[in-house]
C-alpha cells in the first residue's frame, strides 16, 4: 500500500492509497484552518449548515436519498481539532464498485456529491439560507451543552479548557454557545466565500480506484472551487513549561456519585524536537494501555478508580491523565497518579513492562492499515505535520523506543493543573475540613 | 474438520464446526489483513440469574456474570491474563451483555500463542477471598460511573418500564448492594455451569489457517461435553409494558429519551434471523436519518443527529427502541405512533422502500470490515441457531409486504413505554 500525493489546485492535495483490501472505500475533504476563539464558532457551523442541502438536493431529505440510491453511502459533516489547527469538512464511506450488484460504479458520484456540498449549497439571494444557519445554531448550542452530559468527557475539556486558557487550544472543536449565538447569516456567507479563497485543502481517498480515477473525479466535482491568495501560516504554539510554578487546582460541582479527577501536564523540553515514536511508548507506558503503570498500579493494585488513563497530544505537547474515584480518594488518588510518574522518570520500569508498551504501539499502527478510517486520520495528522511516512513505518519506529528515549520524555513532564469533578460538599465533610 | 461455506457475491469464507465437547467454532477467513481477532464467549449474560441443573434450580444474585468476566483474568501462578496478552502485543478485552459473556483480543502478531492463551485462562477459573473483595472496590466504582451516565440509566429504566419480572429489567453490573453477597464459591460454581464447552463458541476473523484454530481449540479444552443449564426467565411477560413512563433529573443538558416495546421474539434458528433482518429493515424504513419520520422532525428542532433505533433479542425477548436528545420527548413519542398508524393505513412507499433495501445491504457490506462487530455477529448466531453470512441471501427474499406485516403485528401502539432523563430543575414533572 503506497501513498502517492498530488496537486490537484493550488493548495489543494489529494492523498491516494490505492488498494483491492477493502470492501468499501472512503474520502475526506478537509479545509485547514487556524484554531482560533474568533473564528471557531463559523467554522464548526459551516459543514453542519453546508449538509443541509446543496442546489441539486435543496433539502436533507433529499440528501439521505442521494445517499440510499449510492448504496446507503454515509457523507458526514466532520470538525476535528490538530493541536492548534482546525480540519473541518466532510467525510465520505461507500461500498467498493466490486460489490454493487449491477457493477454501478460509486467513486464518480460521491465525488460529485461532495463538491456540490462544499461549494454548491442552498441559498437564497445568494446568501446561505437563514432557516437553516439557525436551525443548525441551535443544533450546535444544543451539542455544546451536551458536553456536560458524558462526565468524563466533560471533566478532560473543562481541565484543558482551564489549563490552557491564554492558549487557542483551550478552544475545542464546537466553540462556546455564545460564539455560536453570535454568528449572522450574512457573515457565515461572507466567511465561507473567504475561506474557500483562501485555506488548503487535504483530500485523502483510500479504495480500489487509481490516483488517476480518482484524481479525475475531483477535477471534476471541484472545477468551480475558487482560489485566491493561501493561508499557508497554519502551526501549533507548544508552551514547554507550566503557568505557573505551582500547579493550579480547579474544582467543579455537579450533581454526581463519581468524582473525575483530570491532572494536566506539559512535556517540555522533548517538544523541541519531538520524537514522535517515544511519545507514544512513554504514554502507553505511563497510562495508555491495560499493562501500563497507571492501570497497573492506580486500578489494579490499589483499587482507587474503574478508569485511569493517560492521553498525550503530539501536536501541542500536553498530557491529561483521567480517572473516576470516589469523592474521598482525591488525595491518594492524585498522590499515586504521580508517584507512577516518577516511576517512569526515575526508570523504575522493568524491560517487560517497556516491551508490552512498545508491542502495544507497535500493534496499534499496524491494524491501522486494516481501517480505511483509521488510515484516513493518520495521513492527515501527518500531512498537517509535513510527514510522508505511513502507519507500517511509525511501527518500526515504535518498535526501536530505547529505557532512554523514554527517560527523555518523561524528563520534562510538568504538572501544571489539577480539574476534579465532584458533587457538592455535604455538611459533614465541610466540617471535618474546617476542622483540619 | 471444518465444514466451508463459500459467499462469492460478498467476497467472504465462512468455516465451521462443533467439536465433541460441544464447542461451537466460526472462523471467517480475511486474507491480506494484517490483524487478527478472536472471540471466546459463553452463553451466560446478566440475565440468566435462575437456571436449572440436574432437575434442580439455583438462584444467584444481580452482577454475578460480569463480575465473573473481571475476575477470569486472575490466573493461578499469579499471572494476569490481560498482562499476559498485552506482553505478547495483543489487545485484550472482555464485554458481559445481559445475554452472553466475551472474551477477546486483536493481535498482529503471535495469533496462536494469543489463542492458546485465550482459551486457557477463560476455561482455568482461580478466585481468593481477597482478590474477590478487592474486585468489589472496582465493580462498586463501575456501577457509580453508570449510575452518573444518563445512557445507561435512560436505558435502564426503559427496561423496567418494558418488564414486569424478566431480569434483563435490571442493570448487567448488579448493584453495590447485590454483589455484596458474590463469595468465590459463587464464582466457581457458575463458571463450571455455564463455562463448559458445550455453553460455549469461539469465533475468529482473519488471516489465518481454520484447522490450526480447532486444533487450538480440541488441545486446551476439556474432552469431554457439559450439560447446557436451562434458563428461568419467568412467567411470559404480559405484551403491555408495565408502565408507560420513567422519569427522572439527573445533570443532563436536554432531555434524553428511549422510547421502545417488548415484542413477540423467535427463539432460534432461521425464524430468528429472518425476524432480526424483517425488524431492523422496517425501523431503518420507519425511523433511520433518511426517513421522512427523522427528517420532518429534525426539521422541526425535535430530533438532532443523536437519534437512533434499533432491536435487540435477548434472554427469550425482543426490544425495540429508538432515542436521543429532544426537548420534547412527549411529541416525538406521538409523533412515532402516528408514523407506525400512517404505515399501517397508508401500507409502504415502493420508492421509499426500495432505497431502504439498498441502504441496508451497503450497510451490511460494510459490517463485513469490522472484525469486532463481525465475531459479535458470528457468536449471537451460534447461539441463536443460524448461520450469520446466511443474511444476505434471506434478504434477497424479503418484500414491503413481509415488512408490513411486521409493522401491524408488532409495533402495536399500546405496546410503546417511554423513558427519559431530565435536566436538573427543568424537568416536566418537576
Amino acid at each position: 500500500m503506497e501513498i502517492t500525493r498530488t496537486q490537484l489546485l493550488p493548495g489543494v492535495w489529494l492523498s491516494c492509497l490505492e488498494t483491492d483490501k477493502f470492501k468499501s472505500d472512503c474520502i475526506s475533504i478537509s479545509l485547514l484552518t487556524e484554531l482560533d476563539r474568533e473564528t471557531i464558532s463559523k467554522n464548526a457551523l459551516l459543514p453542519r449548515v453546508l449538509a443541509r442541502g446543496t442546489v441539486s438536493y435543496p433539502a436533507m431529505d433529499a440528501l439521505a436519498a442521494a445517499c440510499d440510491e449510492l448504496y446507503g453511502a454515509r457523507v458526514l459533516p466532520i470538525v476535528r481539532k490538530k493541536g492548534e489547527m482546525l480540519c473541518m469538512g466532510f467525510y465520505a464511506g461507500f461500498i467498493a464498485d466490486r460489490f454493487t450488484p449491477d457493477g454501478e460504479r460509486l467513486l464518480e458520484p460521491v465525488c460529485q456529491l461532495l463538491g456540490e456540498l462544499l461549494l454548491h449549497p442552498a441559498t437564497r439571494g445568494g446568501l446561505l439560507r437563514r432557516d437553516y444557519v439557525e436551525s443548525e445554531k441551535q443544533k450546535l448550542i444544543e451539542d455544546i451543552r451536551a458536553r456536560v452530559n458524558d462526565k468524563r468527557d466533560y471533566a478532560l475539556f473543562r481541565a484543558c479548557e482551564e489549563m490552557c486558557a491564554y492558549e487557542a487550544y483551550a478552544c475545542d472543536d464546537m466553540g462556546s454557545e455564545s460564539g455560536a449565538e453570535d454568528v449572522g447569516y450574512v457573515e457565515l456567507t461572507r466567511y465561507y466565500h473567504d475561506l474557500l479563497q483562501s485555506c488548503p485543502i487535504e483530500i485523502f481517498y483510500c479504495g480500489s480506484a487509481s490516483p488517476a480515477r480518482v484524481s479525475a473525479a475531483l477535477n471534476e466535482a471541484l472545477s468551480t472551487l475558487p482560489r485566491g491568495e493561501l493561508d499557508c501560516e497554519l502551526g501549533t504554539d507548544i508552551r514547554l513549561n507550566s503557568v505557573e510554578a505551582e500547579p493550579r487546582f480547579f474544582t467543579e460541582e455537579l450533581d454526581v456519585t463519581q468524582g473525575k479527577l483530570v491532572l494536566g501536564f506539559r512535556m517540555g523540553e522533548c517538544m523541541d524536537e519531538p520524537n514522535f515514536a517515544a511519545l507514544r511508548v512513554f504514554n502507553a507506558l505511563y497510562g495508555g494501555c491495560v499493562t501500563s503503570k497507571l492501570f497497573m498500579n492506580v486500578r489494579e493494585k490499589l483499587s482507587l478508580c474503574y478508569y485511569a488513563s493517560s492521553f498525550v497530544d503530539r501536536l501541542k505537547g500536553v498530557m491529561f491523565v483521567s480517572s473516576g474515584i470516589e469523592f474521598g480518594n482525591f488525595d491518594s488518588a492524585k498522590l499515586e497518579i504521580l508517584a507512577q510518574l516518577d516511576a517512569v522518570r526515575t526508570g523504575d520500569f522493568t524491560d517487560e513492562e517497556l516491551n508490552s508498551a512498545r508491542r502495544a504501539m507497535v500493534s496499534d499502527l499496524r491494524s491501522m492499515t486494516d481501517s480505511p478510517g483509521a488510515l484516513e486520520d493518520f495521513y492527515l495528522t501527518q500531512a498537517l505535520l509535513g510527514l510522508d511516512y505511513g502507519p507500517a513505518d511509525m511501527a518500526l519506529l515504535c518498535g526501536e523506543v530505547t529505557r532512554e528515549d523514554i527517560l527523555s520524555v518523561a524528563a520534562g513532564t510538568e504538572l501544571d493543573t489539577v480539574y476534579f469533578l465532584r458533587a457538592p460538599k455535604c455538611d459533614e465533610e465541610a466540617e471535618t475540613e474546617d476542622d483540619d | 474438520m471444518m465444514t466451508k461455506y463459500d459467499y462469492p457475491s460478498v467476497g467472504e469464507t465462512l468455516w465451521r464446526s462443533t467439536l465433541e465437547n460441544g464447542l461451537r467454532l466460526s472462523v471467517i477467513t480475511k486474507p491480506g489483513y494484517t490483524r487478527c481477532f478472536a472471540m471466546f464467549a459463553a452463553n451466560y449474560g446478566g440475565a440468566d440469574r435462575r437456571f436449572r441443573l440436574g432437575g434442580e434450580y439455583i438462584d444467584t444474585p444481580a452482577g454475578v456474570a460480569h463480575f465473573l468476566e473481571h475476575k477470569m483474568f486472575d490466573m493461578p501462578e499469579g499471572d494476569n491474563a490481560m498482562t499476559l496478552l498485552a506482553s505478547n502485543g495483543a489487545q485484550p478485552n472482555a464485554f458481559t451483555s445481559s445475554g452472553m459473556t466475551a472474551y477477546y483480543f486483536e493481535s498482529t502478531e503471535g495469533f496462536y500463542e494469543n489463542l492458546e492463551t485465550l482459551l486457557r485462562f477463560v476455561s482455568t477459573p482461580y478466585f481468593t477471598p481477597e482478590s474477590v473483595q478487592k474486585e468489589r472496590g472496582i465493580i462498586g466504582q463501575e456501577i457509580r460511573m453508570c449510575e452518573d451516565n444518563p445512557d445507561y440509566v435512560v436505558y435502564d429504566e426503559l427496561m423496567r418500564c418494558l418488564y414486569a419480572h424478566n431480569p434483563i429489567r435490571d442493570s448487567v453490573a448488579g448493584t453495590v448492594e447485590s454483589i455484596a453477597e458474590i463469595t468465590p464459591e459463587t464464582l466457581y460454581s457458575c463458571h463450571k455451569i455455564f463455562y463448559n464447552p458445550s455453553n460455549m463458541c469461539l469465533c475468529v476473523a482473519g488471516d489465518v489457517d481454520p484447522q490450526r484454530v480447532e486444533n487450538a481449540a480440541r488441545r486446551i479444552l476439556p474432552a469431554e461435553a457439559g450439560e447446557v443449564p436451562g434458563r428461568d426467565y419467568g412467567a411470559a411477560e404480559d405484551a403491555l409494558p408495565v408502565r408507560p413512563r420513567f422519569r427522572r433529573a439527573m445533570e443532563v443538558s436536554a432531555p434524553q429519551f428511549i422510547l421502545g416495546a417488548k415484542l413477540d421474539a423467535e427463539k432460534s434458528g432461521g425464524a430468528l434471523l429472518r425476524q432480526k433482518l424483517v425488524g431492523s429493515l422496517a425501523l431503518n424504513y420507519l425511523f433511520s436519518q433518511s426517513s421522512p419520520f427523522y427528517n420532518r422532525l429534525y426539521q422541526q428542532g425535535l430530533l438532532n443527529t443523536d437519534f437512533s433505533a434499533g432491536m435487540d433479542h435477548c434472554a427469550g425477548t425482543l426490544t425495540v427502541m429508538a432515542g436521543g436528545e429532544s426537548r420534547e420527548p412527549e411529541r416525538v413519542f406521538a409523533e412515532a405512533l402516528a408514523e407506525l398508524d400512517a404505515a399501517v393505513k397508508n401500507g409502504l412507499d415502493a420508492a421509499l422502500f426500495s432505497r431502504a433495501l439498498k441502504a441496508s445491504y451497503g450497510s451490511r457490506i460494510r459490517a463485513l470490515s469490522s472484525f469486532a462487530g463481525l465475531c459479535s455477529s458470528m457468536a449471537e448466531a451460534e447461539f441463536g441457531g443460524y448461520n450469520c453470512l446466511d443474511s444476505f441471501s434471506v434478504m434477497e427474499s424479503v418484500t414491503a409486504a413481509e415488512t408490513l406485516e411486521f409493522i401491524k403485528s408488532q409495533l402495536r401502539p399500546e405496546r410503546f413505554a417511554m423513558s427519559v432523563i431530565d435536566p436538573v430543575g427543568r424537568g416536566e414533572g418537576a
